[in-house]
């Protein structure tokens, strides 16, 4: 959004000073951007997803400047990833970027293309939500990693995520696997100075000359997977002999030893200074779990205390299931609690400091602010006539997805209920109608929709179900800022009909505060009808709009990509 | 030396670009500096917080501890106060008088006054009047920067130049109209310099 060069002027404490390369003021997504592009990238894909959307926007502005890396938004995230490992079969190097969430989405090309023979270097940086500051669930993408088998990269800072991102793609090469890079949103969304090296070139095109490496018929597919599980002690002698795993042992101590995993190292440093002792300390900064390192840390000290960022994912390894003489401190403990953001706080009191002392903060007159929908937002209007349509029935279901109309659960709107996954509405309207519930509504974004909303309906369409599909189509994908949708929104009428949607009952409608009477009574003619009904809800987001005016009349100033 | 702000305010209200300002001017002075905020669902006119910190050693945390904060910099009457806790015990509160009443049962004006008046170093700014006086009511962001600059280990012309390279890609009269409200602000706090 702000894009910031600086040319600082010298580093104290660096040795021989030259006029390095220029150092740019970067977020944790930029930095990781920056760092595919120095590493030759041809492609980047991905989703919009908080916290990891301005990674692909930093790189479509450099695209757009520069004419490459090939830089685009996809469909969702399964299509992004598969468009990636094109990208790698023909020995061209790819980044792929998701929300922890949106790798649910590409489970399947991602847990298939570890098997896969990777050829140019495939690199899937994945931005975890711990505290879900805009996400539906916490989850811990190093599991992911683990269950593919394949490394996993965790920068604690944004000269790290720059610098992790460029081995990420040589680890690629060279263990033929996609590597993952794991970032959480206090990194993402973190600005700091990045010094970058010198960027290498793109890589020719070289389509490998056997495909039966890319190709999992049973036979082969046996074939890679064996070979997946011998390249395993390789990539274990790699994070063994890795510096992002860095253990010092104090000798003259044995009581503490602290592990640190990503971004945990930063709050433990932040509380160092106050420790009368130095504990041994081992961070681990690169997966498969340097086993000889925890096991020589273990050795070493009767308690261990394990600071992770995110799920108890090391610390669940290390207590295992049988009984152990060492003890260990964590999030299974009850030492830091399981949910909810890590905090130089929380650390502190795990290290057994005190908590710092505030003013106090006794009797605060401060009440929740929420977030809402913007003022004159078009979702407000389609939600005033949902409710009016089913207002005074006994019963009624309106499942809903995922974006900024989520906020539709909350006052004054209460006027959806539920938000499980992306595309869930149309599957789980279709349920609960078979189940019996009716009327039932299905409502979801022009972008859920095309994201994961198509193939439920035809779902939908092949059983007629009784349903109510309110498509809010505000032409952007509003809740991550305002990026274009993959598909034009006269694309959309066309689409539903083509799935074979009865045109009698599909509706395109505007959505304006002058219109919601005509859409409440559409919409009551279509709960009465028992089949599938669609009504496409027409106004583009606000926001959207503005910033469209703002620039019609004046161009984009430039980034400053140096 | 090391300087942590808490910035507070609603989303909407320009809390990115004063963040950015004093960052990039601090970096020009040669420090160390973080900077973080939560993008996503918190941009809908909700609470919005974002850490930066400054120093002249390396920094580790990306957010500030407890009790840590040198200061609350908040662009809302309200907002400051929800995260007091992070306030040190000598830390200051500098905060637009100003009130975003998007909720109901928004708290009297007099109640918070009265509670911030109990902290031990309290600023309030009329931001809202200044941006008006500078020209546009936009710029209660840029005065409450103006402020904050009397306290900050930054000189007021560093902060100045990097208003104007942010607002210059928008032209030569808003970057006018910011630069005034960041002096008015500045120099209604004169009085209350440290
Ligand atoms: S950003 Fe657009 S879609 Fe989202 S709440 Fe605002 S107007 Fe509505």
């Amino acid at each position: 959004m702000f894009p910031m060069v600086v040319y600082l002027p010298r580093v104290s404490g660096s040795t021989s000073i030259k006029r390095g390369p220029v150092r740019q003021v970067l977020l944790g997504d930029e930095a990781v951007a920056l760092g595919a592009v120095h590493a030759g990238i041809t492609a980047a894909y991905a989703y919009p997803g908080t916290p990891s959307t301005e990674i692909l926007e930093y790189l479509i502005r450099l695209s757009d400047q520069a004419g490459k890396p090939k830089a685009c938004w996809c469909a969702n995230e399964k299509t992004a990833f598969e468009e990636a490992l094109g990208v790698s079969m023909v020995g061209r190097r790819a980044l792929v970027a998701m929300k922890h969430v949106g790798l649910n989405v590409a489970a399947d090309p991602f847990m298939n293309g570890a098997i896969v023979q990777i050829n140019g270097g495939l690199v899937v940086a994945v931005a975890d939500d711990p505290g879900m500051h805009s996400s539906q669930n916490e989850q811990d993408s190093r599991y992911f990693a683990d269950m593919a088998r394949i490394p996993c990269l965790e920068p604690a800072n944004q000269q790290e995520a720059y610098e992790m991102v460029r081995e990420a793609f040589e680890l690629s090469e060279q263990f033929h696997v996609p590597v993952m890079v794991r970032l959480v949103t206090r990194l993402a969304h973190s600005r700091a100075v990045v010094r970058p090296q010198p960027p290498l070139a793109e890589r020719p095109m070289k389509k490998p000359r056997d495909t039966r490496g890319w190709t999992l018929l049973p036979a082969y597919a046996r074939m890679q997977w064996r070979d997946l599980l011998d390249r395993q002690p390789d990539m274990l002698a790699f994070s063994e002999a890795s510096p992002n795993n860095q253990l010092v042992l104090n000798p003259e101590r044995h009581d503490l030893g602290v592990i640190t995993t990503g971004l945990a190292r930063n709050y433990y440093f932040e509380n160092f200074g106050e420790l009368r002792h130095r504990p041994s300390h081992l961070h681990v900064g690169a997966y498969p779990l340097p086993v000889a390192r925890i096991r020589e840390l273990a050795a070493h000290v009767d308690k261990l205390l394990v600071l992770e960022e995110g799920n108890p994912y090391l610390e669940r390894y290390l207590r295992g299931l049988l009984p152990q003489a060492l003890r260990i401190e964590g999030k299974l403990s009850g030492h830091l609690p399981q949910d909810g953001e890590l905090t130089p706080d929380f650390v502190r009191l795990a290290l057994d400091l005190p908590g710092r002392r505030s003013v106090s903060t006794t009797d605060l007159p401060v009440r929740n602010r929420p977030p809402q929908l913007c003022q004159g937002c078009p979702h407000a209007d389609s939600y005033a006539a949902i409710r009016a349509s089913i207002e005074g029935l006994e019963q009624s279901l309106v499942a809903s997805d995922i974006g900024c109309y989520t906020l539709g659960a909350l006052p004054p709107y209460s006027a959806i209920e539920s938000c499980v996954c992306m595309g869930a509405s149309i599957g789980m309207a279709k349920g609960a109608a078979e189940a019996g519930m009716n009327p039932v509504f299905a409502v979801i974004g022009d972008s859920t929709f095309l994201h994961s909303g198509v193939t439920p309906l035809m779902d939908a369409v092949a059983h007629d179900a009784d349903i109510v599909l309110v498509i809010l189509d505000n032409s952007t994908v509003g809740m991550t800022g305002g990026q274009p949708t993959i598909l034009p929104s006269s694309a959309l009428e066309p689409l539903v009909l083509g799935l074979g949607v009865h045109p009698e009952h599909l509706h395109v409608l505007e959505a304006h505060p002058k219109r919601v009477g005509e859409m409440t009574e559409v919409l009551r003619r279509e709960i009465r009808h028992h089949g599938l009904s669609v009504v496409i809800a027409v106004r583009e987001c606000i926001e959207t709009a503005k910033r469209r005016r703002r620039e019609e009349r004046s161009p984009q100033p430039g980034g400053a990509e140096g | 030396m090391k300087y942590d702000i808490l910035l507070a305010g609603v989303g909407g209200q320009g809390l990115l670009s004063m963040a950015v300002i004093i960052a990039s001017a601090a970096m020009k002075n040669g420090y160390f500096v973080k900077q973080s905020e939560v993008h996503g669902m918190s941009q809908r006119g909700g609470a919005v917080l974002a850490n930066l910190r400054i120093s002249d050693q390396p920094i580790h945390s990306d957010i500030i501890a407890r009790g840590d904060a040198d200061m609350i910099l908040s662009l809302e009457i309200m907002e400051g106060l929800r995260y007091l806790d992070y306030l040190a015990a000598d830390g200051t509160m500098l905060t637009s008088t100003g009130r975003v009443e998007n909720i109901g049962d928004y708290p009297a004006q007099e109640e918070i006054v009265d509670r911030i008046q109990q902290l031990p170093h309290t600023c309030l700014v009329q931001a809202d009047d200044l941006a008006k006086e500078a020209g546009t009511v936009l710029a209660g962001n840029m005065a409450m920067v103006g402020a904050a600059s009397v306290f900050l280990p930054l000189e007021a012309e560093g902060l100045e130049i990097q208003i104007e390279r942010l607002f210059r890609p928008k032209g030569g009269k808003v970057v006018e109209t910011n630069l005034r409200a960041f002096r008015l602000g500045r120099n209604s706090l004169s009085c209350a310099a440290p």
